[in-house]
């Protein structure tokens, strides 16, 4: 095992970059991301990606790995390299600051215009909220309140490959799991955020978001359910 | 996007989605017709038969006009504002001269069938 190799290509430069290939030694449970930090630590130290926990939790190694997102620190090669081969290359969809890291700064400002902050009601207790945990609302809440902000699903949506003011999954999830909070009172003012042809009503219900989410959420769902809550505060003109 | 947009843009996505409610069935009982009508051949004779001073027709057709002069338009915009740059007053025009010439177009047919 030790003794075999794993052909790897790896995009370099910007946009207008290229894949250069690196050959690296195959190990058990290799990672995506051990890869990378192998060829930068023994071939190339200018090679630039992004991590931090490694361990599936903060979100910040995903790159497109043989054509699609992953998160790098929990993808094994064995897993996704066929033919001993592996293609690295970043997100799609955001722009790319250099090799394997990409801007995220359109990704999170989005959250920003979904709404996506917690928003206390004005009449908040002042004592702790009480939510039973088996409610419809915090059941939907916690369906989708798990996203670690990996820019997966949003690499992998087509609709924001072609309408650049799409709000995009993630940030459409958290629009869903605030709408669900029952202590939130931004209310319509969200739901207005996430209306229309840059919101919710884009989603053309595709999935990749779903198929592609390491934490196996479901954005499309929350999307949908967005598409309800939107039309019953245009029915009742609270939008 | 402002409170009123995200109404209108809402209440658009309703119309389509409650108008392909109605053309699921529509569609699905004008080609029942014709695949019932078109047995031992098809002539106008025949249609016109079955069809002229139907109310019953009338009112189907009717509706049916009605639901692809919904649908057909926010489709067809939202299908421009998805593909091409073009946005504001004029594509909402455009999309309601669509939604008139749809009804017109029908009613003239319409009145070809049951008149």
């Amino acid at each position: 095992m030790s003794e075999a190799t794993l052909n790897v290509r790896i995009w370099r430069g910007t946009e207008a970059g290229r894949f250069e290939a690196y050959e690296v030694p195959r190990r058990a449970s290799q990672t995506v991301l051990d890869v990378v930090t192998w060829i930068q630590r023994r071939i190339d130290p200018t090679l630039s990606y992004r991590f931090a926990c490694r361990v599936g939790m903060c979100g910040s190694c995903a790159m497109t790995v043989n054509g699609v997102p992953r998160w790098t620190c929990r993808t094994h090669v064995a897993k996704v390299a066929a033919d001993d081969t592996v293609t690295i290359a970043p997100l799609r969809n955001l722009p790319v600051v250099k090799d394997l890291a990409v801007d995220m700064s359109a990704f999170f400002d989005k959250w920003a215009r979904a709404e996506g902050r917690f928003v206390p009601k004005v009449d908040a207790p002042n004592d702790f909220a009480v939510v039973a945990p088996d409610s419809r609302e915090r059941s939907a809440a916690d369906a989708g309140i798990e996203c670690i902000g990996c820019g997966i699903c949003y690499s992998g949506c087509d609709v924001v490959s072609w309408n650049g003011d799409y709000l995009g999954p993630a940030a459409l999830n958290r629009a869903w799991t605030l709408v669900n909070d029952v202590r939130d009172g931004a209310g319509a003012r969200r739901l207005a955020a996430v209306a229309g042809d840059a919101g919710c009503h884009a989603c053309h219900s595709q999935q990749s978001c779903r198929e592609y989410c390491p934490k196996h959420l479901d954005p499309t769902g929350s999307i949908a359910g967005l598409k309800r809550a939107t039309m019953r505060a245009a029915i009742k003109g609270e939008i | 996007m402002n409170g009123t947009t995200a109404r209108t843009e809402t209440l658009l996505w309703v119309a389509q989605r409650a108008s392909a409610a109605v053309l699921a069935v529509c569609v699905a009982v004008h080609l029942a017709t014709v695949i019932y009508a078109v047995q031992g051949g098809l002539t106008a004779e025949e249609i016109l038969a079955r069809t002229r001073g139907s109310v019953g027709w009338l009112v189907f057709y009717s509706v049916f006009v009605v639901a692809v002069a919904v649908h057909a338009p926010i489709g067809l915009r939202t299908i421009l504002r998805e593909m091409t740059p073009w946005r504001g007053a004029s594509l909402d025009g455009a999309t309601a001269i669509a939604a008139v010439a749809l009804i017109a177009i029908g009613w003239r047919a319409i009145g070809g069938l049951v008149g």
